[in-house]
């Protein structure tokens, strides 16, 4: 049976066939004369940065303003124009000067700084997880830093530093413990990230148990004391500590522009990447060395503050993609802006008073976060 | 470039799924690798594209250094990602990547999506697209890393017969203009009979035979590897047609 192919001419309106077009090339170096005008992906590719450097730019300008807003408020009750002038080193008044130098300017910056950590090292573990729920909350990180913190609080396991850094450091420690266990447990096998996830999972029971465990022996006053650390709260800011969390978010720059590409090849699986010659198990390895460091630095100093390092992304991710040199330093900035909000929520709300960040950010962040993916038609995430 | 494979095993956990096979790709030439599911097909292009550890040798051109440009194209594609088809198929061309893109690596990008009719869609997220736009995509990703060796698994699964037809000219076409090796997973015998030069026949990690077309698919072979009873005709332009008739 011959079938005669000319019954069925292909219809003039179908756009020409890639073999077509293979076969009789337009001229794609037409659109490119010698003058170097661009061709359209070239076009295309400027107009997506330029956009992405404008989100970028805006979430910059918005912290920028948090951070005014964030020194500008608080408890004290100063007219704008005494901080102002205190800032810019023109203050009058002595008190004037000590509140806003050594409680408020710090405190705002840290909220800053802790922000941009959180949502770093939430946005690295999304990605290397291949997850959107994935955080230093929901993979026991930060419960192993609250329970490294109630270890000093309860028991007063203390190693030789000064006392203000004595619980820092434990939960420091304990942060690392967690993500090297996570790590550890995960890669034993095939290094998988639904295998890390469930360590991750483990490890976050785990943890609440043994602090759970602490909690039941605590004396009263530990118990209290114990509960408001893992509220979170800046009230404990100084410039010292700004100087450290800011130096690890520095030292982790030049790793993460230097592994910024082979992340985002990890968004595309495992097995892709690695065919695109990327050392899968050494980039995971890099890259939980920084989320410990980064979110250790960070709850170390100000508690557990949860969810920054999960909305940050989502909120990165919709606005910029997944192409990590953007999304990473998005993830940062919004991270902040978010913190820098909720610092000056935490001082508003209550007039006089301020309610612990850790409370604020969930209360605040739950209904913005539900509000986030309801309106996001682009569920592929 | 002329892959010589030797005495390749692999093995998942305890099972072993090649337990030792010998397979030769000449430069310039289209190999279809076919063969019922379960043959071991994917672990052989995983195993020569590196992704898979494996025993035996692999030889390019007679050295073990693997080419540091191969189009690697998965059966497994990634879907749900926030990456638009521009930056998937930049990232085929990763080790050459700065920070800031060239110029010479967006107009590779421009030049394979171009081809592959991909252009309209160069500013859409992965995770908007079917699954045969995906599969197009992969292909282009494959392509811009200006692979000396192709390997690609099943990279027509999901596509209709007009773009399954055109992506085979396409690479076809690759493999002929720029002396590429082109390994394909196909497991439609007769788009194997009518674009390889070449087609390896797998049954449970083994090569049961290597050939023409011509020599290799026919009755005998189809109905003691895949359990098939089939008839063969001839189209019009000389190539043959494999018609399925019932399972044996």
């Amino acid at each position: 049976m011959s079938v005669d192919l000319m019954r069925f001419p292909r219809p003039a309106s179908l756009p020409p066939s890639p073999a077509e077009r293979l076969a009789a090339p337009v001229p794609r170096t037409a659109s490119r004369d010698v003058r170097g005008r661009q061709g359209e992906i070239a076009q295309l590719y400027a107009a997506m940065a330029w956009r992405r450097a404008a989100v970028l730019l805006f979430g910059a300008a918005c912290a920028v303003l948090g951070l005014v807003l964030d020194v500008a408020t608080g408890p004290a009750l100063l007219s704008v124009s005494d901080v102002a002038a205190s800032v810019l080193g023109l203050a009058q008044d002595r008190t004037v000067d000590a509140i806003v130098w050594s409680i408020r300017l710090p405190t705002a910056l840290v909220a800053l700084v802790v922000g941009a950590a959180l949502g770093l090292s939430g946005a690295i573990m999304q990605t290397i997880l291949n997850n959107p729920l994935a955080s230093s909350y929901t993979l026991g990180v930060s419960a192993g830093a609250g329970f490294g913190a109630a270890l000093v609080i309860v028991l007063g396991v203390m190693l030789p530093v000064p006392e203000a850094y004595a619980i820092p450091l434990m939960a420091f420690l304990f942060a690392c413990l967690a993500c090297a266990g996570v790590y550890g447990i995960g890669s034993s096998r095939d290094s998988s990230p639904q295998m890390l996830l469930l360590a991750g999972i483990a490890l976050l029971f785990l943890f609440q148990a043994l602090l759970a465990l602490l909690q039941f022996v605590a004396s009263p006053e530990a118990l209290q004391q114990i509960v408001f650390w893992l509220f979170g709260s800046l009230q404990k800011a100084s410039w010292s500590k700004l100087w450290i969390i800011s130096a690890v978010l520095v030292l982790c720059l030049p790793v993460l522009v230097a592994d910024a590409w082979r992340l985002t090849a990890l968004k595309l699986g495992d097995e892709r990447a690695r065919g695109l010659g990327v050392d899968v198990r050494r980039l995971r390895l890099r890259s939980f060395a920084l989320i410990s460091a980064l979110t250790g630095v960070a709850v170390a100093f100000v508690g557990t503050i949860g969810f920054v390092g999960l909305v940050a992304p989502h909120i990165a991710r919709m606005l910029v993609g997944e192409d990590q040199r953007s999304f990473l330093p998005a993830s940062a900035l919004y991270g902040a802006l978010l913190l820098s909000a909720a610092s000056i929520a935490s001082k508003t709300v209550l007039p006089g008073a301020i309610v612990p960040i850790g409370i604020v950010t969930s209360l605040v962040g739950v209904p913005f976060f539900i509000w986030l993916i309801m309106r996001n038609r682009r569920a592929f995430w | 470039m002329r892959v010589t494979v030797k005495d390749l095993t692999v093995r998942y956990g305890a099972t072993e799924v090649i337990p030792g096979l010998d397979l030769v790709a000449e430069a310039g030439e289209v190999l279809a690798v076919i063969g019922p599911n379960g043959s071991g097909k994917s672990s052989l292009i995983k195993a020569i594209a590196g992704v898979m550890p494996h025993g035996g040798s692999i030889a390019f051109d007679g050295t073990p250094m693997r080419p540091s440009r191969i189009g690697y194209m998965p059966q497994d594609i990634a879907g749900r990602t926030a990456l638009t088809v521009l930056e998937t198929v930049l990232l085929g061309r990763l080790g050459r990547l700065g920070l800031r893109v060239g110029a010479a690596d967006l107009d590779a990008v421009e030049a394979v999506l171009h081809d592959l009719g991909l252009m309209a869609l160069a500013s859409r997220y992965l995770g908007e697209l079917s699954g045969g736009q995906r599969q197009l995509v992969f292909l282009a990703q494959a392509l811009a890393s200006e692979p000396a060796l192709l390997l690609l698994d099943e990279p027509i699964s999901a596509l209709d017969i007009r773009h399954q037809l055109a992506v085979m000219e396409i690479v076809l076409g690759a493999t002929r203009e720029r002396g590429l090796t082109t390994l394909v997973v196909l497991h439609d015998l007769n788009v194997a009979a009518r674009f390889a030069d070449a087609i390896a026949v797998m049954q449970r990690g083994c090569l049961v035979c290597h050939g023409s077309p011509a020599a290799t698919i026919e009755p005998a072979m189809v109905a003691s590897v895949f359990a098939v009873q089939a008839a063969m005709s001839m189209a019009p332009d000389g190539k043959p047609i494999m018609t399925p008739l019932r399972a044996l």
